[in-house]
C-alpha cells in the first residue's frame, strides 16, 4: 500500500498550520480594528472628519504611563476634555527624557472601553512616530483628535492612555532621525 | 486492497520477525507493540515524576507560610508538574494504547509507518531530559506556568526558557508524527469489510483526535517560536513596545490549549465506550450518535478557546459567543453520558477492575463537566476564573477524566499485553484506594476556590488553612495510591493466571480474537470481518 | 446497611445547606448589584446542574444494581432509538437556553459605559498595586504587610495573614467608580471577590471595570494572573468609606502629601547620621527590595543578582543611584524614584552598599539623592 500521498497531504496540513500560527498575528491587528478588542486604536493617520454633532457631548480623559525602567515624564496638559464628536480638538502633551542618555521614546495608545477605541481618530499623534529624545530634553507635543460621530450612544466617557516605552536598546530604526539619533 | 496488505506484511516480517535481544530490541523497534509498551512505560515514568512534583506541591500548601521551598521553585513545580502531566503523562499513554490497539482492532499487520514510529517515541525521552535537566541549572526551570503567558515568559523569564522551547517544540514533533501515523494506518490498512461504521470507537475516537493534534500542534509551535524569537531575537509578537500584544499570545496558545483538552479526553471517551459495553454485555447505545457526538466535540473545540480569557477584557459581543458556544459543548458531551446510561440500562453488568474504573470515570467526569458548564458562564467566571475552582473543575476532566480512563483501559487489556490476568486483590485496592482519595483530593478545591482562593500560589490566607490540609493529605494518599498500580502491572508481567484469548466474555473486537499475550505479528493476512 | 443508608442520606442532604449557607464553602454574595447578581447566577446554574446529576446518576446507580449480572440479569437487545436520542439532544439545549438568558442579562449590566463619579487607575507591577485617583492628584503604592517572621513561620499569623496592606484604596460607597487597569512589567489580575470585579492589567493596554459599593467595610482580594515569584503575595485591599468620611480622607490624603514635599525639602539641608540611615534602610529594603534580592543580599542565582559583592553596589555612587531610580529596562529591577521618599532612597543605598559585608562606608544623603534627579535636567 502506498501511504506516501496521504502522508504528503497531513505534512502540507501542518505546515499549513504553522503558518496559521504566524497569519493570525496579522488576523489578530484586523480583528482588534474591527472588534476594538483590548482598546487597540489604530496607529494611523485618520482622515478628517467633516461633520460635526453638536447635540452631544463625551468627555475624553488622558492617561500616560511609563514603563518601569522607561525614564521618561510624559503628561498631558489636561487631564480631559469634554469633545463633540466629529469636532478636531487639540490636547498638549509635555514630554521629558529624565535620564543623562539620549533615549528613543515610543508611546502606544490604548481606549477604554474597548468598544470605543476604533471611534477614536488621531489626525496628529507622536505615538505615531518614535520620538528620539536628548538626555533631559523636554519636548511639547501636539494630540490632534476627534471622536467618530457613530460612537456608541452609551458612551458617554472615554480614555486615551499612553504607555511610554524606553525602546532605544531593541530599536530598529524606522524614520532616519532615529537612526541617526543611534549612530551618535 | 488484501493482496498489498499480504505484500507489505511479509516484507515487514522478513526484516525481523523475532524481536532482537536485549536494549537494541527497544531502540531498533519498529514493532507497534514493542512501541506501544515504550510509550506506557515512559508514560508510567513520568506520571510518577509528574505526581512527585504535585506532592511538593501538596506539602507547601498542607500548611500556611513557607515551609520547604521557596515561592520561585514552587512556581517551577506547578510549572513543570503541568508539563510533564499533559505531554509526558497523559498523551504519551495515549499514543502507547493507539499503538498497542488500533492495529488490533482493525486488523492490521502493524502501523502503515513503522520507522516513523520509532522516531516518534525515541525523541520524547530527549525532550523530557532537557525540561527536568533545566531544573538543576542557575535559575531554574520554567516558572511561567504551563499556558507560558508572555510577558512572563519572554522578557520576565531566565536563559532556561530556550531549553522549554527546544523542549515543547520536540513533544510537539512527536505528537504530530504520532497523529500522522495513527490517520495513515486506519486510512489504510483497516481489514477489508471493515467499513467506517463498523471502527471501534477508540479507532473513531483517535482518528478525530489524530486530526486535532494536526490541526493543533504546528499551532503551539508557533507560539513557541514566537516566545523565543521575542526573547532572543528582538522580535515583538507580544511585546507593546514593538506594536506586539500580551494579549494576543493567549489567544494564539488558547486556539492550540482548547483542541488540546479534547485531545486529552475524546481517546478516553473511545475507552469507556469500549468497557461499559463488555460489561454490560450489551452493545453500545447509539453508536452513530457517538461518532457525531465526538466529531461535533472536534469541531466546536475550535471555536470556544477564548473561555480561557473572559477576564482580559474582551467586546461584550465576543464573550456573550464565547459563552453560547462552550455551552453549546455540554449538549455532545451530554449525548455521550446518556448513551453510557443506557448501555447499562437492562445489561447484564459485573464489575470487574476496568468496568470500576469507568463507572467512577463517567460519575467523576460529569461533575468536572458540570463545573465546566459553570465556569462557561461568563458574569460567574469572573469569579471563578483563577481560582481553585478552575484547578478543581480540570483535575477532575484530567484525573478522573483521562487517567481514570487510561487505569482502566490499562487494567482492560493487561492480560491480553501480558497474557496473565492482574491480582485483583491488589487491583481493588487500587481502585477504591484512588477512587476515596482523588475525592478527597480535589473535591475540597472547589470549595477553596468559591471561597477565593487564587490558583499558583505558594501561601494562602488563614481561612483556606483547613481545606488545605484536608487537599493535602488526599494528594498524598493518591499518590501513594498509584505505587499500588506500578504493583499490580509489575506483577502481571511477571506472572500469574493465564489469561484466555478471549479475556472478558463480553467483549468484542478483534483484538479478542488473537492469542495472549498478543504475538508479536498479528494479522499478516487480514481477518475476516462479519 | 440500613445505618449507613441513613449516613449517607444525612450527608447528602446536609452538603448542599452547607454550601449554601457557609462562606468558606461558596462563593460569596459580596457588596455590590453586580456581585449579588453574579451569586445569584452562580447558584441557578449550581442547582440546575445538581439536578441534572441526581436524574442521570439515579438512572445509572438503578441499573447498577438491578441490572446485575449476579443478579442474573439477562441483557436486553435494544443499542439505538432515533427518538429518545434526540430527544436528550433536544433537552440540554432547552435548559441551555434558560441558563443563557439570566447570564446575557448580568453580562450586559456589567458592561456599562456611563459616567463615572470618580476614576481610579490600578497599575500592577511585580509585586504590588499602584492606586492613582484620577484628576485629583493623589497616586501612592499598596504593598503588603504581613511581617517576613510571620511568612517564615517564626511568629504567630494573625487574622489577615496575606490580605493585609500598608496603605489600602480607599473608596466612597454609592457612586459609581471606574478602574483603569494597567501594567508596568507582566500581567496581573485585579481582583475583590466581594465586588465580583476581576480584571487583568495587561502592560501597555488599559482595561475597564466598574463598580458600585453598597456598604462601608474592608474588602480583601488578591492577584489573580500568575506574575512571578512573589504572585501569591500581593493582595488587594479596599476600604470603602461613606461619602462624607470619604471626602475627609481625600482632603487629609492632598494635606499629607504637601506634608512629605516640606519634608523632603527640609531635608536637603541636612546630614543624617549612618546609623539611622541604616536602620530606615533595612526597613525599607525588606519592604522593597528583598523580594528579588533576598533578605541576604544573595538574590537567586539565574535569576535576580545579588547584591552582596556586587560591582554596581562597590562601584560609582552615580550608578548604584541611577539604577535604583531608573531601574533596569526589561528585567524585573523596576525604577524607584516615584515610589520611595528621597530620604528613603537614601537610607537604602546606603544599607546596601554597608550590610552583608559590603564595606564601602558609604553614607548617602537625601540631597545626593535629589541631586541625581535634577542632574539630567542639567545634563542639558
Amino acid at each position: 500500500m502506498n501511504h506516501a500521498p496521504l502522508l504528503k497531504k497531513l505534512l502540507l496540513a501542518c505546515l499549513g498550520m504553522f503558518a496559521f500560527a504566524f497569519a493570525l498575528v496579522p488576523l489578530y491587528d484586523v480583528f482588534c480594528d474591527v472588534t476594538g478588542l483590548n482598546g487597540k486604536p489604530s496607529l494611523e493617520r485618520a482622515v478628517v472628519s467633516d461633520t460635526v454633532n453638536t447635540e452631544r457631548s463625551v468627555d475624553v480623559s488622558f492617561t500616560t504611563h511609563a514603563q518601569s525602567g522607561a525614564p521618561f515624564k510624559v503628561e498631558s496638559q489636561q487631564y480631559s476634555v469634554a469633545v463633540q464628536p466629529g469636532a478636531m480638538r487639540e490636547v498638549k502633551f509635555s514630554a521629558k527624557n529624565t535620564s543623562n542618555t539620549d533615549k528613543i521614546m515610543q508611546a502606544i495608545p490604548s481606549v477604554s472601553p474597548g468598544k470605543a477605541a476604533k471611534y477614536l481618530h488621531k489626525i496628529a499623534c507622536f505615538c505615531f512616530d518614535q520620538q528620539p529624545m536628548k538626555a533631559g530634553e523636554e519636548i511639547e507635543f501636539t494630540l490632534l483628535f476627534y471622536v467618530d460621530t457613530e460612537l456608541p450612544d452609551d458612551v458617554e466617557e472615554l480614555t486615551l492612555s499612553y504607555t511610554v516605552f524606553d525602546i532605544s536598546g531593541q530599536v530598529v530604526a524606522k524614520n532616519d532621525e532615529a537612526a541617526k539619533l543611534i549612530a551618535n | 486492497m488484501s493482496n498489498v496488505i499480504n505484500e507489505q506484511a511479509t516484507e515487514h516480517a522478513h526484516h525481523d520477525h523475532h524481536p532482537a535481544k536485549g536494549f537494541k530490541r527497544w531502540l531498533y523497534t519498529t514493532n507497534h507493540k514493542d512501541i506501544g509498551s515504550l510509550y506506557l512505560i515512559f508514560s508510567l515514568t513520568m506520571f510518577l515524576i509528574g505526581g512527585a512534583m504535585a506532592m511538593v506541591i501538596r506539602a507547601e500548601l498542607f500548611q500556611p507560610g513557607l515551609q520547604l521551598v521557596d515561592p520561585h521553585f514552587f512556581n517551577q513545580m506547578t510549572t513543570v508538574h503541568g508539563l510533564i502531566m499533559v505531554f509526558g503523562a497523559v498523551m504519551p499513554a495515549f499514543t502507547g494504547l493507539a499503538n498497542w490497539m488500533v492495529p488490533m482492532m482493525i486488523g492490521a499487520p502493524d502501523m502503515a509507518l513503522p520507522r516513523m514510529n520509532n522516531w516518534s517515541f525515541w525523541i520524547l525521552p530527549f525532550a523530557f531530559l532537557i525540561l527536568l535537566a533545566s531544573l538543576l541549572m542557575p535559575g531554574g526551570g520554567p516558572a511561567f506556568g504551563w499556558t507560558f503567558y508572555a510577558p512572563l515568559s519572554t522578557t520576565y523569564s531566565n536563559d532556561n526558557t530556550a531549553l522549554f522551547v527546544f523542549a515543547v517544540h520536540i513533544m510537539g514533533i512527536s505528537s504530530i508524527m504520532g497523529a500522522i501515523n495513527v490517520i495513515v494506518t486506519i486510512v489504510n490498512l483497516r481489514a477489508p469489510g471493515m467499513t467506517w461504521m463498523k471502527l471501534p470507537l477508540f479507532v473513531w475516537t483517535w482518528l478525530i483526535t489524530a486530526f486535532l493534534l494536526i490541526a493543533v500542534m504546528p499551532v503551539l509551535a508557533g507560539a513557541v517560536t514566537m516566545v523565543l524569537t521575542d526573547k532572543y531575537f528582538a522580535t515583538s509578537f507580544f511585546d507593546a513596545a514593538g506594536g506586539g500584544d500580551p494579549v494576543m499570545f493567549q489567544h494564539i496558545f488558547w486556539f492550540f490549549g482548547h483542541p488540546e483538552v479534547y485531545i486529552m479526553i475524546l481517546p478516553a471517551f473511545g475507552i469507556i465506550s469500549t468497557i461499559v459495553p463488555t460489561f454490560s454485555r450489551k452493545k453500545l447505545f447509539g453508536y452513530a450518535s457517538m461518532v457525531y457526538a465526538t466529531s461535533s466535540i472536534a469541531l466546536l473545540s475550535f471555536i470556544v478557546w477564548a473561555h480561557h480569557m473572559f477576564t482580559t477584557g474582551m467586546p461584550v459581543a465576543g464573550e456573550l459567543f464565547f459563552m453560547y458556544a462552550t455551552m453549546l459543548i455540554s449538549v455532545p458531551t451530554g449525548v455521550k453520558v446518556f448513551n453510557w446510561v443506557a448501555t447499562m440500562w437492562r445489561g447484564s453488568i459485573s464489575f470487574e477492575i476496568p468496568m470500576m474504573f469507568a463507572i467512577a470515570f463517567i460519575v467523576l467526569f460529569t461533575l468536572g463537566g458540570f463545573s465546566g458548564l459553570m465556569l462557561a458562564i461568563t458574569p460567574a467566571d469572573f469569579q471563578y476564573h483563577d481560582t481553585y475552582f478552575v484547578v478543581a473543575h480540570f483535575h477532575y476532566v484530567l484525573v478522573t477524566g483521562a487517567v481514570f480512563s487510561i487505569m482502566a483501559g490499562a487494567y482492560y487489556w493487561l492480560p491480553k499485553w501480558t497474557g496473565n490476568m492482574y491480582n485483583e486483590t491488589l487491583a481493588k485496592w487500587h481502585f477504591w484506594l484512588s477512587l476515596i482519595s482523588v475525592n478527597v483530593l480535589f473535591f475540597p478545591m472547589h470549595f477553596v476556590g468559591l471561597a477565593g482562593m487564587p490558583r499558583r500560589i505558594p501561601d494562602y490566607a488563614l481561612q483556606f488553612a483547613d481545606f488545605n490540609a484536608i487537599i493535602s493529605i488526599g494528594g498524598f494518599a493518591f499518590g501513594l495510591s498509584q505505587l499500588l498500580f506500578v504493583l499490580v502491572v509489575f506483577k502481571c508481567a511477571r506472572g500469574g493466571d493465564k489469561a484466555p484469548a478471549k479475556v472478558w466474555d463480553g467483549a468484542e473486537g478483534l483484538e479478542w480474537e488473537v492469542d495472549s499475550p498478543a504475538p508479536y505479528h498479528t494479522f499478516e493476512t487480514p481477518p475476516e470481518i462479519k | 446497611m440500613g445505618k449507613m443508608r441513613y449516613a449517607l442520606w444525612l450527608i447528602l442532604v446536609s452538603l448542599p445547606q452547607l454550601a449554601l449557607a457557609n462562606s468558606q464553602f461558596n462563593m460569596r454574595k459580596g457588596v455590590t448589584d453586580i456581585s449579588n447578581n453574579v451569586y445569584e447566577l452562580h447558584m441557578t446554574i449550581f442547582i440546575i446542574c445538581c439536578v441534572i446529576g441526581v436524574i442521570v446518576f439515579a438512572v445509572m446507580f438503578w441499573a447498577l444494581i438491578h441490572h446485575r449480572k449476579s443478579k442474573g440479569a439477562k441483557p436486553a437487545q435494544f443499542h439505538e432509538s432515533t427518538k429518545v436520542e434526540i430527544l436528550w439532544t433536544a433537552i440540554p439545549f432547552v435548559i441551555l437556553i434558560a441558563m443563557a438568558v439570566p447570564a446575557t442579562k448580568t453580562l450586559i449590566a456589567m458592561e456599562d459605559a456611563s459616567k463615572a463619579d470618580i476614576t481610579i487607575k490600578v497599575t500592577g507591577s511585580q509585586w504590588k498595586w499602584h492606586y492613582e485617583y484620577m484628576g485629583e492628584d493623589i497616586a501612592y503604592y499598596s504593598i503588603l504587610s504581613t511581617p517576613k517572621d510571620q511568612i517564615d513561620n517564626q511568629a504567630e499569623k494573625t487574622a489577615n495573614y496575606l490580605l493585609e496592606v500598608d496603605k489600602p484604596l480607599v473608596l466612597p460607597i454609592n457612586k459609581k467608580v471606574r478602574f483603569l487597569m494597567t501594567s508596568d512589567d507582566v500581567i496581573h489580575s485585579w481582583w475583590v471577590p466581594d465586588f465580583a470585579v476581576k480584571k487583568d492589567a495587561n502592560p501597555g493596554f488599559i482595561n475597564e471595570a466598574w463598580t458600585r459599593i453598597n456598604e462601608p467595610g474592608v474588602y480583601r482580594g488578591q492577584c489573580a494572573e500568575l506574575c512571578g515569584k512573589d504572585h501569591g503575595f500581593m493582595p488587594v485591599v479596599v476600604q470603602a468609606l461613606p461619602e462624607d468620611e470619604f471626602a475627609t480622607w481625600l482632603a487629609d490624603a492632598k494635606q499629607e502629601k504637601a506634608n512629605a514635599a516640606a519634608a523632603d525639602a527640609a531635608l536637603l539641608d541636612q546630614t543624617l547620621a549612618k546609623e539611622e540611615l541604616m536602620t530606615l534602610g533595612e526597613q525599607v529594603y525588606m519592604a522593597s527590595c528583598a523580594a528579588c534580592h533576598q533578605p541576604t543580599g544573595m538574590g537567586l542565582p539565574g535569576v535576580f543578582p545579588a547584591l552582596k559583592g556586587s560591582p554596581i553596589v562597590l562601584g560609582d555612587v552615580k550608578d548604584h543611584i541611577d539604577i535604583v531610580l531608573h531601574g533596569k529596562p526589561g528585567t524585573a529591577m523596576q525604577a524607584f524614584d516615584k515610589q520611595l521618599s528621597i530620604k528613603q532612597l537614601a537610607a537604602v543605598i546606603t544599607y546596601k552598599r554597608n550590610a552583608w559585608g559590603n564595606d564601602t562606608g558609604d553614607v548617602i544623603q537625601p540631597s545626593q539623592i535629589q541631586a541625581a534627579i535634577d542632574a539630567a535636567a542639567e545634563a542639558n
